[in-house]
């Protein structure tokens, strides 16, 4: 296993150094000279110069690209280019309220998309699975800004149970005020997608043998579902998981940008629309290490889910 | 070699075999679903077309109406905003307070009414209600609806096919060749798969808005979405030609000598393009969704356009004044068509897949 480990971690060296390539290419080779870019957004020349001087833009492209490497081993970003904050500070700070919102997002949906999808799985074929399935399909096709859009205005603005938006300072204020809309929002939008791919797991899973001799045996089907099924399919779900782990950091930027939350996700798109290049270039950096390694945490994970499973 | 051709066996009766895509299409037909969805799909892009030639929504810019006109179906309802504008129009037409004695121009206001009298002005009469509302311009939106339809199905249906000609070329590459260009392509997908695909959207879209060097009008959003969108269909395709490159077909049309490039688009990819063609359907829903989000937050099209995506920007305020129309036509198109859409992909799935025959 230590062995297994050892060779995932060498292998993603080319894919990082492939990562930073392209967010190179993108916005040094692409994205031009930080004075043209910046035309217009800031008007301090002396400020401009002294970007220009840190990123080495007169130098040669070699030279920028190891002055960008450098960034990333150091995580020393520079300062953002439009509020003069720390790459840094920005990144720690913004991650909080982003996980407020998201964790609870992805613990709720995920229990709730599980045990609705066992039911329409032990239902299936019924007038109640094909109806589930079809508000499913017709829930998916909305827009999610059609949702925000109406939820808010709805819960927030007419009916008043919950603060339009807003953040504040306290923890428990925040996961109790002002999180709740903003979750049950994710959560309910992110539930038919979901409720969708599980329930097809599940029915995978019971048309296996492992699930007749059961019957045949004589298990009762609540056993048989919760325990025979429920445990064969959660190998698939937690590769789904896995696989939106990475966005929770990212963090519904829709969310935060409606709800005035001042997470990662909203920090992007503003740094998106002042075209301040060290915040998007470090965010995407780390944030796509971040995913190699939760893949790699979650393909050892299997291990302990499945016993049949084996490092090669 | 010749008294073999001299002596030909005698000619069977020859019955055409249907084609994989005439079969497709006699399954497709059995699908009621599938059928209603490509009908509506069709109807969506029949309505592109027309609103690209102008045949209709041409003057969608037009203010018509007054301001956030009621629709026809609910003319008596009382539009406030409508009748503010109306009340700082009438005053505005109002004749200055008397300051005579102190403007030095006050000799002079009585030649430029004259000559101003003299040019024609007409009076735009504004209509009260519109079929289905107007917007904060008094634009119809019903026609709104139609233009916006065809610069997001126009954006979502390029990107598509960008992305799928990408992806089938990578993973065309990729599959076929195998070795170094197979492991640099892995490379790339790899690279670009471990960017979360939102943010990688966001870093393009920077350049695009930073750099004028994504071109202009929709081509930014429509290289966006292409140049991050292709990994999923090159992994597919990837594996197709893996699955085909040994199949005895491809082996028989070598050793008749037909080239690398031959085997790769004339023998093989016709046995894949129902793959390219599924995936095609499937991004073509997944990149209007993105375009209206992308859109919405100003990293789409210009603003001079009109998508559905930058209605629902607007539509955010108009609701909480009780404007509801803008959202709920913008919101219900998009809904209608990628539910069709969804659908479709699903029926187009089924009837290609040979196996089902």
């Amino acid at each position: 296993m230590t062995a297994y480990v050892i060779r995932r971690l060498w292998q993603m060296i080319p894919t990082i150094f492939g990562v930073i390539l392209l967010i190179f290419f993108l916005f040094n080779w692409v994205g031009g000279d930080p004075a043209q870019v910046l035309a217009g957004k800031i008007s301090n020349p002396e400020q401009i110069a002294n970007i220009r001087k840190q990123l080495g833009v007169d130098q040669p492209y070699w030279y920028q690209l190891w002055v960008f490497i450098q960034q990333v081993f150091t995580f020393d970003f520079g300062r953002s280019w439009s509020t003069n904050e720390e790459v840094s500070r920005i990144l720690l700070t913004r991650v909080g309220p982003t996980l407020t919102i998201m964790v609870p997002v992805l613990v709720i949906e995920t229990v709730l998309a599980v045990l609705f999808a066992i039911f329409v799985a032990y239902v299936r074929g019924t007038v109640t699975d094909r109806a589930i399935m079809i508000i499913c399909t017709v829930a998916m096709s909305i827009s999610f800004l059609v949702y925000i859009i109406v939820f808010q205005w709805l819960f927030g603005f007419i009916l008043g149970w919950f603060p339009v938006q807003g953040w504040s300072e306290s923890f428990w204020k925040n996961l109790l005020t002002y999180a709740p809309l903003p979750i049950m929002l994710a959560v309910f939008v992110g539930l038919a997608p979901q409720l969708r791919l599980y329930r097809s797991f599940f029915l995978d899973e019971i048309n296996q043998d492992y699930v007749r001799t059961a019957r045949a045996k004589g298990v009762p089907e609540k056993r048989v579902m919760l325990k025979h099924v429920l445990r064969n399919a959660l190998i698939p779900i937690l590769t789904n998981i896995g696989i939106s782990l990475p966005g929770v950091f990212v963090g519904s930027f829709l969310l935060e940008v409606f709800f005035s939350i001042p997470g990662l996700g909203r920090e992007i798109i503003t740094a998106v629309n002042r075209s301040d290049f060290p915040v998007i270039k470090a965010v995407t950096v780390y944030l796509a290490v971040l995913t190699m390694i939760i893949n790699l945490l979650v393909d050892v994970m299997y291990k302990f889910v499945d016993p049949r499973v084996s490092f090669k | 070699m010749s008294a073999v051709l001299t002596n030909p066996p005698t000619p069977q009766p020859f019955q055409e075999s249907p084609g994989v895509w005439a079969l497709a299409w006699r399954r497709l037909k059995q699908d009621a679903v599938g059928m209603v969805s490509l009908v509506v799909v069709v109807f969506f892009i029949l309505m592109m077309v027309a609103s690209y030639f102008g045949l209709v929504a041409s003057d969608w810019s037009k203010e018509k109406g007054v301001s956030y006109a009621n629709p026809s179906f609910m003319a008596g309802a009382e539009n406030l905003e409508a009748a503010a504008m109306a009340q700082k129009q009438a005053a505005s037409k109002a004749p200055p307070v008397d300051l005579s004695d102190i403007d030095p121009l006050a000799p002079r206001y009585k030649e430029w009414e004259e000559r101003a009298a003299k040019i024609a002005v007409t009076e735009v009469k504004r209509s009260e209600t519109l079929p289905f509302g107007g917007d904060k311009w008094g634009r119809d939106v019903l026609q709104k609806v139609v233009k916006g339809s065809e610069v997001s199905i126009f954006v979502g249906l390029t990107a598509a096919l960008f992305a799928t000609i990408i992806g089938t070329m990578l993973g065309a590459a990729a599959g076929y060749w195998g070795g170094w260009v197979n492991d640099f392509l892995e490379w790339f997908y790899n690279i670009f798969t471990s960017i979360p695909y939102i943010l990688l959207i966001l870093a393009f879209a920077a350049v695009a808005t930073a750099t004028a060097k994504f071109g202009k009008g929709v081509l930014p959003i429509v290289l966006i979405l292409s140049l991050t969108g292709w990994t999923g269909i090159y992994r597919l395709t990837r594996a197709e030609y893996i699955k085909h490159g040994n199949r005895e077909y491809v082996k028989a049309a070598q050793a008749i000598g037909a080239s690398n490039w031959s085997r790769m688009f004339v023998h093989i990819l016709p046995n894949v393009s129902h793959v390219a063609l599924v995936q095609l359907s499937q991004h073509t829903v997944q990149f209007i969704k993105a375009e209206v989000i992308l859109s919405f937050l100003g990293f789409g099209v210009p603003v001079d356009m009109v998508s559905w995506g930058t209605m629902l920007a607007e539509a955010q305020n108009e609701l909480v004044i009780g404007k509801w129309w803008q959202l709920f036509a913008a919101g219900a198109s998009m809904a209608i068509l990628v539910t069709a859409f969804s659908l479709l992909t699903d029926s187009l799935r089924d009837a290609l897949d040979p196996k089902l025959k």
